[in-house]
């Protein structure tokens, strides 16, 4: 075999502007879909992030229906106790989970006794929801305290609605919510500071501490509209909801149905679309690159079987089995496809190297300045590298074929 | 028994839907060590005959028996491991593989046909380039060489395998009269030193002459021959 590659060595420098052009072009887009890669990658990264690590978390678990009526934030599909504890059994037997907070959620009205308007109160556990959302303080904008986000009578005010009411860290103000009998219940919260939202301009949740939520709609037992999970690694969503289900699926309801569902993060933010039109967009621009290597190495191996017709002739006389004939293009396409990948994975680890060193900067919704981090991860470099190659073989196949079964008198004739 | 058997061989190429002979029932026989020359005008059958008793095409009918196998037989892979086994070729345009060196040129036979061990190919190469007195020019490429120096490299290319039978299709058409002396004289020394077969083709009446043996084919048939010993039509 190395015979036939250094043979098939010398035979790419025979035309070598031609196989430099051709190199060049598997380069060039090897390096482009890596970057694209890099980047895209490092930006789906950071928007997940965003989102699970603000407010979402990495999956979540209802009560049956919660999620379908969402809008109304149903108090009445609340997880009453038993099923609060089955979970919290789950969660912490599951060795993924790395925290859990759980929250009620209700619609509410608003008012700095002047205006009144809606607003989405989440009742929290200040240390479990900044264990779940690492993000969640970073939204609150010019902290005036230290230590919990939270205390006991305090409510974080959209920053918009903070703007609009004029309300400021330190006022008083009144939150009102229907409970779940019909009863309209106020309670009187002084403003800790305004909150931004996570996903950009608007957003209207405010939040308070758990118990003030459940004295607010008069509720006594330790229900929950939500339990938001995290995970030691996102990747995993998948498989830890997955047996979640399981485990939850012998818990049933009165109509004998699971009484519990568990969404991942994909399924609850319309970002996932993004996500996948990131991926639906890397794997188009890998069908442009397999084109391009196809196209280039199969024109470059039509050129040299067409150029060397009598060569081929002359090694077919002279004995050489058609299968080393073959084995000898094959090599060629092979041999110009690695060197040409070798040299664009190279030159795609120096330009994810510059992007990183210039310290590029861009804003996703309210957070600003965050430094683009491209990354090229092992795999990555092996797929597309993969592809190039498997792709640059498969474009010789034809060449090489027609070179193996070439008549030698015919070739032997040829002008 | 002879080397090269032809009874009644004919090869008729199709043009269209007609039928074209170009060799019409020969027979000959060629004996081991004969230094033959198939000699005519262009079209008289003789590359044919060539290119059928190397094993490159087959005839159309007749039975044409090359170191006792009927090459008639051979499918394409076998064909190539005869020809690879048994034979030598030289060719017109010499042939040579540009990428190639001069001591390259020669091993190729042993390093992509045959798979010799290193050793052994080099210290064969090395023979070889001593025999044809390209020992100096071992490290040029093809376009460094002057057509005679390229056949030169062409025989040694073809004796390498230490073939039993090298067939030549007109290979002075190519070079200067010296030249062409010089080639000949080369082979007809190889022979005598190796007791390799040599069959070549030619129309030129003076190279003709250092041949041993002639046939003459005109219109595809083997028209006379001049037989000096060893070969018997």
């Amino acid at each position: 075999m190395l015979k036939i590659l250094k043979l098939a060595a010398r035979n790419l420098t025979r035309y070598g502007r031609r196989t430099a052009l051709t190199a060049s072009l598997i380069v060039i887009g090897v390096v482009a879909v890596l970057l694209f890669v890099a980047v895209t990658g490092s930006f789906k990264t950071m928007m997940v992030g965003q989102i699970t690590d603000s407010f979402l978390g990495h999956l979540q678990i209802h009560r049956k229906g919660y999620v379908a009526a969402i809008d109304t934030l149903p108090l009445n599909l609340n997880m009453p106790p038993p099923l609060v504890a089955k979970v919290e059994d789950a969660l912490k037997a599951a060795p993924e989970v790395a925290a859990w907070s759980a929250r009620i959620k209700v619609g509410a009205m608003f008012s700095n006794f002047t205006e009144t308007t809606s607003i989405r109160i989440n009742g929290v556990d200040p240390d479990r929801e900044a264990a779940t959302e690492p993000l969640f303080a970073g939204r609150v904008q010019n902290r005036t305290h230290d230590g919990p986000l939270l205390a006991r009578g305090e409510i974080l005010v959209p920053v918009l609605l903070a703007t609009g009411f004029k309300v400021k860290p330190g006022d008083t103000v009144v939150v009102v919510a229907t409970n779940r009998d019909g009863s309209v219940n106020g309670k009187t919260f002084t403003v800790r500071d305004t909150l931004e939202s996570a996903t950009g301009p608007g957003g209207r949740d405010g939040y308070i501490h758990i118990d003030d939520a459940r004295e607010l709609l008069r509720i006594e037992t330790p229900e929950v509209s939500e339990i938001a999970v995290r995970l030691h690694d996102l990747a995993r969503t998948g498989t830890v909801v997955a047996r979640l289900e399981t485990a939850f699926a012998s818990v049933l309801n009165q109509q004998d149905k699971p009484a519990l569902e568990v969404h991942g993060w994909q399924k609850l933010s319309p970002f996932a679309s993004i996500a996948n039109m990131i991926d639906l967009m890397t794997v188009l621009i890998k069908i442009v690159l397999v084109a391009i290597v196809l196209v280039s190495v199969m024109n470059v191996m039509v050129m040299a079987v067409y150029e060397r017709v009598r060569e081929i002739g002359t090694i077919a006389a002279i004995g050489t089995p058609p299968r080393r004939i073959l084995a000898l293009f094959l090599s060629e396409g092979l041999l110009l496809a690695v060197v040409a990948t070798l040299a664009g994975v190279v030159a795609s680890i120096a330009a994810v190297f510059a992007l990183n060193a210039a310290d590029i900067t861009y804003t996703f919704g309210q957070q600003q300045d965050i430094v683009l981090v491209a990354r090229l991860s092992a795999r990555d470099i092996a797929t597309v590298s993969a592809v190039v190659i498997a792709i640059a073989v498969l474009a010789t196949l034809q060449p090489a074929w027609k070179a193996a079964r070439m008549d030698p008198i015919t070739a032997l004739r040829h002008v | 028994m002879a080397l090269i058997e032809a009874v009644q061989v004919s090869k008729n190429y199709r043009a269209g839907s007609v039928d074209v002979p170009a060799v019409r029932s020969v027979d000959f026989s060629i004996e081991p060590g004969a230094f033959v020359a198939f000699v005519g005008p262009s079209g008289s059958g003789k590359s044919t005959l060539l290119n059928m008793i190397g094993g490159l095409d087959r005839p159309s009918s007749g039975r044409l028996t090359v170191l006792g196998t009927d090459v008639a037989t051979l499918d394409r892979t076998a064909a190539a491991a005869f020809r690879g086994a048994n034979l030598g070729f030289i060719f017109q345009d010499f042939n040579l593989i540009p990428v190639l060196t001069v001591f390259e040129n020669i091993e190729y036979p042993l390093l992509m046909v045959l798979d010799w061990p290193l050793e052994k190919r080099h210290a064969q190469v090395r023979a070889m380039l001593d025999a044809v007195g390209m020992a100096d020019q071992a490290g040029k490429r093809p376009d460094q060489l002057s057509g005679g120096q390229k056949q030169r490299v062409a025989v040694a290319r073809a004796l390498v395998a230490n073939a039993k039978l090298v067939l030549a299709d007109e290979p002075t058409a190519n070079l200067d009269h010296d030249s062409a002396y010089r080639v000949l004289a080369l082979m007809k020394k190889m022979r005598d030193e190796l007791g390799t077969t040599f069959v070549f083709s030619t129309h030129d009446p003076k190279i003709m002459n250092e041949a041993e043996i002639t046939f003459t084919l005109e219109d595809g048939r083997l028209t006379q021959n001049a037989n000096h010993g060893g070969a018997h039509a």
